[in-house]
């Protein structure tokens, strides 16, 4: 277990690596002078020099690629082109934020789509089943910042229930339509394949043998069933992280929520390229740092999975 | 000597006068249906399938018509340009969706709309399977250095979030044209497909009929396009169809944010951020009108892509 855990650690580094190089190239190929964009119109032929000298931006790209690879190390991200800020002071301010969001969706999805997969699994071809899995299918495959404008036209804007965008005072109150927009698809998604995989188990000799013995029905679900169905539905989570964080890039956008998904955009729009690179590269570590979770969680969940013989 | 030539040479000339291959890949069952022929039988009996497929029908159909359905120009000002035209119009007869701060009725951009979004769901779907099938078939067929290297590429392209790098591509061109959009959402989407096709590859390879095939010895890009891929390619297929709804969501978020189809192009996603300002206002039907459409898209090619899953996936027969 301890060696597949470590073996998981070392093969992240490849793959940031490889991360951090792409999204390097892309910013060094992106039109738009950084000593412009932080001048405006005013900066003069010298001045703009002076500052892509400070930059390193005169340095041969091989050259700049080991100096931005080297303050990496460092855990410095350099500085924003736009305000002069430290990209990593202006992440940290944020991140709060972001995993204020992004946490209370994953609860709210999994609590939601869990109950509803289960329950809708338990009464096939009910009711309940078809109008969750209508509700489910509608939701995964409706656009997420258009979900966010009608929660704001319908609770904010026509019933006044919750506050509109922004974050407030920081009361629980602003939260609650970014949460729940941001929380539809993955707890549709969940909803559907807690359903399908429970409707597999359901089939099994060891349930039929387990209401033969005479367990209550409840028991047999949420007790023999769930246990063996929760395995794709947490791998299921964990490719979720991803989409959680680019459905946090347009949730933010919509509430004006101050996170690192409205950072990032806002970057891309001034064109301010090195927080755009480090609101990447710390999505790409929150990323590899969660997937790493959910695959230790396997073994907890199911025994079988203890990468004994690997 | 001369023997020994002749051994070496004898799996190409093998090769070219072959007709054993042909029983190879025969994959016709016994009583003359073909499995494709058994899986849209199964597609027909699935209702759920069956409506989304009408559903995509509609939406083609208005998208191939528009020039022939919309009741107005999608693009031109009518308010300097006719007298009647009304701003801000809610649903009406004159206007069944609306109209938008410019005058524009907003049922005509939609029906219009649907080109847009079709458009970049096909080729960015077409860009996706031709990065993604060649890479996954070469990384489940080959193995080694190969399927390292490809699946190293898959997990570094998945471990960016997604939106921000499909934004980082676009943003390297000045003026994003719809083919640049179609072409850096494929650049980036093609790792789903890749993965499915590797993982297909790899459980096909060491099966009797890719063995036989082998020792015919024909060379491994046969192998793998003539006898390999049309074994794998129902689950592609599926993951093809699936992928149409997200792709056009993921250019409806782009045209949303701005890094998409710019003004006055009637994309869904455009006009949805175009309605958002004066949402505060009370015109509710400039955005609400695209979303819907957005989403009766998506969901009909959802249906269509679950329910090929059911008719051609073996593992969900059983």
């Amino acid at each position: 277990m301890l060696a597949h855990i470590v073996r998981k650690l070392l093969y992240s580094i490849p793959v940031l690596w490889g991360v951090v190089t792409a999204i390097f190239i892309l910013m060094a190929v992106v039109p738009g002078d950084p000593a412009r964009i932080m001048m405006g119109q005013r900066g003069d032929p010298e001045t703009l020099e002076r500052i892509r000298s400070d930059l390193g931006l005169d340095l041969p790209i091989g050259r700049q690629y080991t100096k931005f690879i080297g303050e990496l190390l460092h855990g410095d991200l350099g500085v924003s082109y736009r305000n002069n800020e430290r990209v990593t002071t202006a992440i940290a301010e944020r991140f709060s934020a972001t995993l204020r969001l992004t946490l209370w969706a994953m609860i709210l999805a999994g609590a939601v789509g869990l109950t509803a997969g289960v329950i809708s699994a338990a009464t096939q071809y009910s009711i309940f089943d078809y109008s969750a899995m209508f509700i489910a299918i509608s939701g995964v495959s409706a656009p997420v910042f258009w979900v966010g404008l009608l929660l704001l036209l319908v609770f904010a804007y026509s019933l006044g229930w919750v506050p509109g965008v922004g974050e407030g005072d920081g009361s629980w109150r602003y939260l609650i339509l970014p949460v729940i927009t941001l929380g539809i698809r993955p707890a549709a998604l969940i909803a559907r394949l807690t359903r399908s995989c429970m409707l597999e188990v359901l089939n099994q000799d060891y349930i039929r043998t387990a209401r033969a013995k005479g367990i209550s029905e409840t028991v047999v679900v949420a007790k023999h069933a769930l246990k063996n169905a929760m395995i794709p539905v947490v791998t299921v989570i964990g490719t979720q992280i991803s989409e959680l964080l680019s459905g946090a890039v347009l949730t933010e956008t919509i509430f004006a929520w101050p996170g690192i998904g409205r950072l990032s955009v806002e970057a891309l729009v001034n064109r301010d390229f090195p927080m755009i690179r480090g609101t990447v590269i710390v999505m790409a570590v929150i990323f590899l740092i969660a997937n790493l979770a959910v695959d230790i969680s396997y073994g907890f969940i199911d025994p079988r999975v203890r990468y004994d013989n690997e | 000597m001369t023997d020994e030539i002749k051994n070496k040479k004898a799996p190409q000339e093998f090769y070219t006068k072959n007709e054993n291959e042909e029983n190879l890949t025969a994959s016709k069952a016994e009583d003359g249906r073909s499995l494709y022929a058994e899986a849209w039988a199964r597609f027909r009996r699935n209702k759920l399938a069956m409506l989304g497929l009408v559903m995509a029908a509609t939406v083609i159909l208005a998208a191939m018509s528009a020039n022939l359905i919309a009741p107005y120009d999608p693009i031109k000002y009518s308010v300097w340009s006719s007298r009647d035209a009304v701003r801000f119009s809610p649903p009406s007869k004159a206007y069944i969706m609306g109209s938008d701060l410019l005058g524009r009725d907003i049922f005509s951009r939609v029906l219009f709309g649907a080109r847009i979004s079709l458009q970049i769901g096909i080729f960015a779907t077409l860009v996706t399977l031709s990065i993604g099938v060649p890479l996954g078939a070469v990384a489940g067929y080959k193995g080694g250095l190969a399927d390292d290297l490809i699946s190293w590429l898959v997990n570094v392209i998945f471990a960016f979030p997604f939106m921000l790098f499909v934004l980082a591509v676009v943003a390297v061109f000045k003026n994003p044209s719809l083919s640049l959009i179609y072409i850096a959402i494929g650049v980036v989407n093609w790792v789903q497909v890749c993965r499915v096709t590797r993982g297909q590859f790899i459980s096909l390879r060491s099966r009797e009929f890719v063995e036989a095939a082998r020792s015919l010895g024909l060379p491994s890009s046969r192998i793998i396009f003539r006898h390999i891929l049309p074994n794998a390619v129902a689950p592609i297929i599926v993951q093809a169809t699936l992928g149409m709804g997200s792709i056009i969501m993921i250019e409806a978020g782009l045209a949303y944010l701005g890094f998409g189809a710019q003004p006055p192009t009637p994309s869904w996603g455009l006009m949805i951020s175009e309605g958002q300002k004066y949402l505060g206002q009370g015109t509710w039907w400039w955005s609400v009108f695209p979303g819907l459409a957005i989403m009766y898209t998506v969901l009909s090619f959802n249906f269509v892509g679950d329910g090929l899953r059911d008719a051609l996936d073996v593992r969900l027969k059983r």
